[in-house]
């Protein structure tokens, strides 16, 4: 009775096995933690998943599509952030980048600057924040968390000594419709700034996997020292990652103001290294540093900006939406950890035990 | 010993991990008053015994029971209730925190406010003085002493649990001689106080010298107990590896010596090379298919010197000549560049990169002397891949693993093959075969000899002096941080010698000088 049960367990069919594979893959929680969110706004608002095509924009429009055009600057610190982390490190200056970024652009533009020269300088800015940081932490060795949380305290300071603590709006300048066009265009349908995201996803994804970058990355984050003694140069790579992350989170501040052409110097970027965060853990990369998963970053990004639409489609209060934010990232991550995920396959196999038991009495 | 009642038993001990068995119906029993032994090959299921015994891992069938009462281990907590402490191969300590806090961890005492730090650190003392370690500040960082009295601190905090049995797992692997000879002492005296010693060691003469009986196992499987010396080394071998003695004794086949011409231009010279603190100016030539061993005891500046070599550390003073024109080495990117490579005494924390694959970790040298943004073409990695792991034997022969599940010996085979990637001319190899069995031992031992006669220059650094003679072309012997001998190896050498260059070095001997 016991021999024919084993052997159904213990062999288990290519099927199984390939679905077993697919279970304990980390990225099936996160594309099932979207649809479940997905599912959930239908539910509230049957609208939901409705596009429609506007002809004035070009473009599609609905709930989706907006929940995609916010998702573009969360990918965009996401992809920084996993690169960060994954040298064990953590860069807390990107909402800041964010809006110096942001700051710098619309204060050009307002003041009669080229908007490709805006731009430009807006991305340059970024850059040397990222090297600043790089440098304080590769170079003279601080620590990541300290370095970058000064960075992010002086830059919203620099982004209200930019606009001299006014809130520059740029949307009556002309010559800004290429920057609004970023943030607001579409793209055979699709919002303009998600398939830039999605663009620069793929080509830092390229890059590092494609190129030596990633395995060396990972390998500084696992072991500095061995990494060293094996010839790599631990801080050219750490210098690199955070100048990386700088640059993306200028962009990520341009989508940011370009959508309103208006910075906001207190509220643009404003806590959204923790998404920035959020979204790296959800896709898998340990904050200890090592593997990185650029699209399980990427899923998690489109995760964070879809939580933010179920807040708004569920109509939660204001007040509360911190809370909720936390509860739903905090079921992602316990669906995720290897011990759930461990115990929904023991589940199954002793109900499988189970059934055959059954079957052989009968 | 006498026969009493075992204070461990256990029987038919099977563990299976995915796709594997990794031990098959193991035997161990161990007497109070022994040191025991468990012996066997990497790979034949030691650190996995020891894990069942310790609560790390579950076992799937058989039976173990301490003081004759049956147990089930959930957890390593089960195991030190039941009087079972661990000391692993590698130190694990706080290396941040006191000594007196690393013995009484978790053990602390507590007063009306929380700890009392001062009874607690008097209590570690009665502990460390009952080992004989008195002389230790307990207050003093952990940190501040060598590995060696760490390993001891370690032992102390094993006994604060009133251990009835203490499982050493390979301590002595990075010890000297000296060292060693404390550690046995300490263990004979927790010997005869009753209680049960496993000692895990690849080195044979420590067996022999400190162990009572032995327990040997093959590919998971148990051959055999008994006692120690009722049992001649040659028959342990074979049964250890299951191959007769004659066979390996080949494998000690010594190369014949290389001569130097003279004139001949050197691979690498230096001159003078030096750094404060760390090791006083030395003079080296290394000649082309050159086996060049480091002698000394631990301390003596021997991985001083190779890291140096190797720009791990940077140079304050002397000369660097690769081919007879300056070098500037002072980085290991730099050496790698001039075509010099060397492997860490330190494994676990200078070589290998534990959660990256088996291929990562051969081609990541490879890779960073190309640069980040020349990856190597896929075929001529796979190409690379597969052929150093074919030579050197690498088990399980899956590039795709991550290096942190494969043994000691098989890791060390990886990074062997990461340096010969990089097509080195001048190799430095700091202590390649610590902590490996005999046979991934021999195996790389033969390497180095091929390599040599490939052309290949190679600097041998190791703690046995047995094996530097068997190798060594010349022998630069160190003592005190400073060369004090450059011995020609030519067959009349025995380690024997270098030990009494080393006891007399207060005269400079040298004997072959400098190039000849």
């Amino acid at each position: 009775m016991t021999n024919p049960t084993v052997k159904r367990v213990a062999e288990p069919s290519a099927v199984r096995s390939f679905i077993q594979r697919i279970m304990r893959n980390q990225l099936t929680w996160s594309v099932v933690a979207l649809i479940a969110l997905i599912v959930l706004c239908t539910i509230f608002d049957r609208q939901f998943l409705s596009l429609s095509y506007n002809p004035r924009t070009g473009g599609l429009s609905g709930p989706m599509i907006t929940m995609l055009q916010e998702s573009a600057r969360y990918l965009m610190i996401a992809t920084g952030m996993t690169l960060v982390v994954s040298t064990s490190g953590i860069d807390l200056s990107v909402g800041s980048v964010m809006v110096v970024a942001g700051a710098i652009s619309m204060q050009l533009l307002s003041t009669g600057t080229n908007v490709w020269l805006s731009i430009l300088v807006a991305l340059g800015l970024g850059l040397v924040l990222g090297a600043i940081n790089g440098a304080l932490v590769s170079l003279l060795g601080l620590q990541p968390f300290i370095t970058t949380l000064i960075m992010m305290l002086a830059g919203r300071g620099l982004a209200k000594v930019i606009t001299s603590g006014q809130n520059t709006d740029a949307s009556t300048v002309a010559g800004g419709e290429p920057l609004k066009w970023i943030a607001n265009g579409f793209v055979l349908g699709l919002p303009a700034n998600f398939i830039i995201a999605v663009i620069i996803v793929a080509l830092v994804g390229l890059l590092a996997r494609k190129t030596a970058m990633g395995m060396m990355i990972e390998s500084v984050g696992i072991n500095k020292e061995a990494s060293r003694m094996a010839g790599i140069n631990p801080k050219k790579i750490l210098f690199l990652v955070y100048v990386v992350s700088g640059l993306l989170a200028a962009v990520a501040g341009l989508f940011a103001t370009a959508s309103v052409m208006r910075v906001d110097v207190s509220k643009t970027g404003q806590d959204l290294e923790m998404y920035a965060i959020l979204a790296v853990v959800i896709g898998g990369t340990s904050l200890l540093g090592g593997k990185f998963s650029l699209l399980g970053s990427a899923l998690g990004a489109i995760i964070i900006a879809m939580i933010r639409k179920t807040i708004i489609t569920l109509g939660i209060d204001s007040a509360a939406t911190p809370a909720f934010f936390a509860v739903v990232v905090i079921i992602i991550c316990v669906m995720q950890a290897p011990k759930i995920r461990n115990l929904s396959a023991e589940f199954k196999r002793k109900n499988a035990i189970k059934a055959s038991q059954k079957a052989a009495i009968a | 010993m006498s026969e009493n009642q075992p204070i461990v038993e256990m029987q038919g001990i099977t563990i299976e991990f995915p796709g594997v068995k990794a031990l098959d119906g193991v035997n161990l029993r161990l007497f109070p008053g022994e040191i025991h032994a468990l012996m066997g090959e990497n790979g034949a299921g030691k650190s996995t015994m020891i894990k069942a015994l310790t609560g790390v891992y579950k076992i799937n069938g058989g039976s173990i029971s301490v003081d004759s009462k049956p147990q089930t281990f959930t957890g390593t907590a089960d195991a030190q209730n039941a009087g079972i402490a661990t000391v692993y191969q590698e130190v694990n300590l706080c290396t941040n925190l006191s000594i007196g806090e690393n013995v009484m961890l978790g053990h602390e005492l507590h007063g009306p406010l929380g700890i009392n730090w001062k009874k607690t650190h008097a209590q570690a003392k009665r502990h460390l003085a009952t080992l004989g370690l008195q002389h230790l500040d307990s207050h003093a960082s952990l940190s501040s002493i060598s590995i060696a009295m760490q390993q001891l601190v370690a032992i102390a905090r094993a006994m604060v649990i009133d251990a009835k049995v203490l499982i050493l797992d390979e301590p002595t692997s990075s010890l000297d001689a000296n060292e060693v000879e404390h550690l046995f002492s300490i263990m004979r005296q927790v010997r005869d106080s009753g209680v049960a010693i496993l000692f895990v060691s690849h080195f044979l003469d420590q067996i022999y010298e400190v162990t009572d009986r032995l327990t040997v196992l093959r590919n998971g499987t148990y051959i055999a107990e008994v006692m120690t010396k009722e049992t001649p080394r040659d028959e342990l071998i074979s049964m250890m590896i299951g191959k007769s003695a004659g066979e390996l004794s080949q494998i000690g086949a010594k190369k014949s010596s290389r001569t130097v011409e003279s004139g001949e231009q050197p691979v690498a010279s230096v001159e003078g090379l030096g750094k404060k603190g760390s090791i006083k100016p030395i003079s080296v030539d290394i000649f082309k298919g050159q086996v060049l061993g480091l002698a000394g005891l631990l301390g003596s500046g021997r991985t001083e010197f190779g890291r140096l070599l190797f720009g791990a550390d940077k140079a304050d003073e002397g000369v660097y000549k690769l081919h007879g024109s300056d070098a500037n080495i002072d980085t290991p990117a730099s050496a790698l560049r001039g075509k010099v490579a060397y492997s860490t005494e330190n494994r676990r924390d200078e070589g290998i990169v534990g959660d990256l694959t088996v291929r990562e970790n051969i081609l990541l040298a490879l890779q960073a002397i190309r640069g980040m943004f020349r990856p190597v073409p896929k075929k001529e990695a796979d190409a690379i891949v597969d052929k150093y792991m074919k030579e050197l034997n690498v088990r399980p022969a899956d590039p795709n693993k991550l290096i942190r599940n494969l043994s000691g010996g098989n890791q060390q085979k990886v990074l062997l093959a990461r340096w010969l990637a990089t097509k080195p001319e001048l190799l430095i190899l700091d202590e390649p075969t610590r902590g490996i069995d005999i046979g991934a031992k021999a195996e790389i031992q033969q390497t180095v000899l091929e390599l040599a006669e490939q052309g290949m220059s190679v600097v041998f650094i190791s703690s046995e002096l047995e094996e530097v003679v068997r190798l060594s072309d010349d022998i630069v012997v160190l003592k005190d941080r400073r060369k004090i001998a450059e011995i020609l190896n030519d067959g009349t050498i025995s380690p024997e010698t270098i030990v009494q260059t080393i006891a007399n070095s207060d005269v400079e001997t040298t004997n072959s000088g400098k190039a000849a």
